[in-house]
This record gives structure tokens, sequence and C-alpha cells, in this order.
């Protein structure tokens, strides 16, 4: 599926919850569960990417020409917003990463956690995951 | 706020701000507006007056002895800093020790540190009692002994932690440290509006506090310092409003306090901090010291009976603090879902990091009272933290 595919299928999936907050939240909580977990011995200082509050690790890589990712945090709600990227952006060209707009971010009603001041580091984590397709693309051509 | 009304638990951050405060701005601009200490026109002194009646408010606010000993800044940090930097200049030199404690916000320790580089001279930090079964939060005072001596230039230390809500021994600190020849500062941005003090009783050298903490404007700031030492120091910022003569060959600096307050000030701040400490007296600060610490009482017994809970924090004597962590959860989380539910606490480390490794966590749910704060408050927070870790835990 491309990412567009994806993010209107995530926005209808949240549509479901309405202004169920209580239901948007386990939701997201799930989907952290589903998260494939970066291996321990890779949580180092160098994968950690830095919110205010929460960790985030994260480890790229590339397998025929897409990027997957691998990845945790210690809070888990934003393991479920880690989730949630992860399912957007992984299994997809670095091309494709880099050019995703994430609208469907504002769209799911969770714009809060985008404003770069916000604790999680949402911002961040999505900038890494470009960054690391980039770097991964520019190295493969090497 | 999300929906639901607004449960306010974070006015050891900012504190909201009664209408009078907010009616003196508006009136400032509407009918003030005019710069202070300089024009000779009707409009600008009356404008002085009313900023130097609000330091009058602020003196006498805080017990102290001239009106002249109170510099209006930007804040507590503000305040911290011209202290580092002038006191510094002057008095610090390489070997000198000064003295801070490990529950310090960062902005009473930065300052410090800077210095400590800057001059060669040797930052030391007052422990918290042994970890024990009760881990209560309060400081060491037979190690605070042992650090002093005679090359401690200066204590600086908060009056009650913004972490904690323990309230430390000032007093007794200050006589200490006194006569071990080492001046002392006290960051006051969380005892000011919770309890009375008094300067010249507490006998500190200086005293540091923020406007918007205490129901004022933001971006006002208070530093009181003992005569004898703002005479001695030399100026921090220097510009308009703080000379008496400038010439190229040298500049005389005005008096108590302009020397500190280059530039224009924050008038219309003061004069909003004036009127809200006006406001507190009226609503007495004994009156709403009492209520906070039934609100804590009540919060404290409520949190401490849900399982998994830990209170991070039991001093003998706490302001309305109240900081706890959950068991296998993270405080973000917990403050996450809190907000969903129209509750506003704040979650992290609060600008205590050296605090949060002595206790061997990562952050806390603080939330904070004021005197507006009300129990069905702390029902909803009780309530809305059960509903989190169900959430979560699930």
């Amino acid at each position: 599926m491309k990412i567009k595919e994806i993010e209107e299928e995530i926005v209808e999936e949240f549509a479901l919850f309405g202004e169920d907050w209580e239901g948007k939240y386990e939701h997201l909580i799930d989907l952290g569960k589903s998260l494939r977990i970066i291996a321990d011995e890779l949580k180092t200082e160098g994968r950690l990417i830095k919110g205010c509050q929460s960790k985030v690790w994260l480890q790229s890589e590339l397998k025929n020409g897409r990027v997957f990712y691998t990845a945790d945090s210690d809070a888990i709600i934003t393991k479920g917003l880690v989730a949630l990227i992860v399912r957007v952006l992984g299994d997809h060209s670095p091309q494709e990463i880099i050019e995703a707009d994430m609208g469907f971010i504002d769209r799911i009603g969770l714009t809060a956690h985008l404003s770069p001041t916000r604790a999680n580091g949402l911002l961040s984590m999505i900038k890494q995951m470009k960054m690391d397709a980039l770097s991964l693309s520019l190295k493969s051509k090497v | 706020m999300n929906g639901k009304p607004l449960v306010y638990l974070d006015s050891a951050a900012t504190a909201q701000k009664p209408t009078v405060v907010l009616k003196a701005l508006s009136d400032y601009y509407l009918k003030q507006n005019a710069n202070i200490h300089r024009g000779v026109y009707r409009l600008s002194q009356e404008s002085t007056v009313a900023f130097e009646k609000a330091r009058v408010v602020v003196q006498q606010f805080i017990g102290a002895r001239y009106a002249h000993e109170i510099v209006f800044t930007a804040g507590t940090t503000a305040s911290i800093n011209l202290v580092a930097s002038s006191f510094g200049k002057k008095f610090v030199n390489k070997g000198d020790e000064l003295l801070v404690s490990e529950m310090e916000h960062h902005s009473n320790i930065l300052p410090w540190q800077v210095l400590c580089q800057e001059r060669g001279a040797v930052l030391k930090v007052i422990p918290l009692k042994d970890k024990g079964e009760l881990d209560k939060g309060e400081l060491d005072l037979e190690a605070f002994k042992k650090l002093l001596g005679p090359k401690t230039k200066l204590l600086a230390l908060t009056q009650v932690s913004n972490t904690l809500g323990t309230v430390n021994p000032v007093t007794e600190m200050i006589a200490l440290a006194h006569a071990a020849g080492a001046a002392v500062l006290i960051d006051g941005a969380q005892a000011v509006p919770h309890m009375k003090v008094n300067v010249v009783a507490m006998d500190c050298d200086f005293y540091c506090f923020s406007g918007h903490k205490l129901y004022g404007p933001t971006g006002i700031g208070v530093l009181y310092g003992k005569e004898k030492w703002l005479k001695e120091l030399p100026p921090y910022q220097v510009g308009g409003g703080t000379i008496k003569t400038v010439r190229f060959s040298g500049t005389e600096y005005a008096e108590l306090p302009l020397k500190f307050e280059a530039g224009t000030p924050h008038i219309e701040g003061g004069i909003g901090l004036g009127v809200a400490i006006d406001y507190l007296n009226s609503v007495g600060l004994d009156l709403a010291g009492a209520y906070e610490q039934e609100l804590l009482r009540y919060a404290t017994e409520k949190l401490s009976a849900i399982g998994g809970l830990r209170i991070i924090g039991a001093a003998a004597y706490k302001a309305a603090v109240i900081s706890f962590v959950v068991d296998g959860l993270h405080a973000l989380d917990i403050g996450t879902i809190l907000d969903q539910q129209g509750i506003a606490v704040r979650t992290g480390h609060h600008c205590t990091q050296p605090l949060m490794e002595r206790f061997g966590i990562s952050g806390t749910v603080r939330a904070s009272f004021a005197f507006y704060n009300t129990f069905e408050e702390v029902d909803k927070l009780v309530d809305g933290v059960i509903k989190a870790l169900k959430m979560l835990r699930s």
C-alpha cells in the first residue's frame, strides 16, 4: 500500500471513535503493542531520540530498497504514536518516506502531539525517520 | 479544556490571575502609559508614582527595611543571575566555595555553576538525608554544617522545593552560614505564594521571587538585597536609568535600586504585581496557606490509597505541592490521560534533574495547589489518575 493509502486507512479507523477520546487512546495504546521492538542491545545513546520527557529508540535498515524500522519507548502512549508512524512510513522506499507530509496526524485529532514543545518529541521522531531513510539511500548508492 | 471544565493543578508553574490584576494591566495602558523616572509631564509622574508604590507594596509584603532594597527584575531566574554576576565579580575568587542544595531548581544551579567555571571557584552540594525506609526529601543539616567553612562565600538555597514541596529550615541555615562568614541567597519563588515571609527576621542577604507565581503578571520579578550588599555590588546590566552622570572619562551610577534597573522596566508588570499582592493580602495569606494545607492533606490521603502510587517527598513541612510516580508507568502517559480529562498537571523532571537522579526516577507527576482550588478538584484528580492507570495497565 502507498503511504497515502495507509494514511487514509488510519483516518477511517480513528473516525470510528468520533469524540470518544478514551477509545482513541486505548486504540493508540493497543497499536503500541504491535510495534516491532528494537533489540535491547541496540538501545544505545546513538539510537535515542530525545523528546523532553519520554525516550524513543529507533533502528532503521534498508532491505531490497525499502526502509524497515524497529523502535521502542519507555512511555506507553509515545510507543503507540511511534507504532502509528512506523505503520505509515515503514516498508517504503526512502524517496516515498522523505516526501510523506504526514497530514493525517492532524485529521485524527492528535495534532497536539506534534507541537515542537510537546514532551514526547513526535516531531523529532518523524524527522529522524526521514533522515535515516535519506542516509540509508545515500549509503546504498555509494 | 478538551471539552471538560478545566482543573488547573499547575500553580507552582504559574498561577492564574485575579481580574483585578488584569484590570490593572489594561488600566495602565488605557490611562497611564508613559515612561517612568524621566518625564516632567504629569502622565509620566503618575506612572512613576504607581510603579514606585508597587515597590513599597513589595517591600512591606516581605518585611524589608527599605523600598530601595527591592529591585525589579524579569523573574527569579533573572534575580539569581544578577547576584551571581555582580556578587561573583566582586567577591568570588579562585578556590572559593559556593553551596547549593541537591533539591535546587536548575535556575539556582546553573548561574553558580557558570560563575564557578569563570572564577575557578568550587560548587558544593548539600545532600538530602540518607535514603532510609522513609525517604522524606529533607536536607541533611549535619552534612550542611560540615560543608560550611572559611572558603564558603555564598549559600544559594531554595526556601520551598518546587518538586517535593519541602519547606527548608532557612532561618536556621542562614544563621549557620553567617556564622561561617558566608552570604545567603534564598530562592523564594515557591514560598511567597503560600506563606508569610519576613526577610529581616530570616536575615537572608538576598531573596528572589517571581510575580507570575504570585498571581501577578509574567516577566516581572523581585530581587531583595540588604542595603549594604546592594551598595557594594557593581551594576549587572548597564544603560539608561542606571546612571547619575555619564562621561567618556567615567560614569557615576545612580542610587539604589535604579543602579540595577537598566532600561525601561516592566512598568505595568510592577504595577500589576503590586495589585496582586494587595489582592493576596485582602484574601489573607495565612488563611490561603492554611486552606492549601487542607487540600494537600486531602490529596495526599486520597492519592496514597491508590495501589502502586508512590508520593515523592514526605517532609514534615511541605507547601501545597504533591509529586508522585506509579510503578511501571511513565509520568508523561499519566499526564496525557489526565489532560484528556481536562486536568492540568506538570510531568517530568521539573527542572530538578539532580533531584530526580537522587530518587532514581526520570520524572514525576506533580499537582500543585493554590487557594482557588477546591476539594472537588482533588477528587477529579484522584478519579482521573485511577482512570489513567486502568487505561494504561490494560
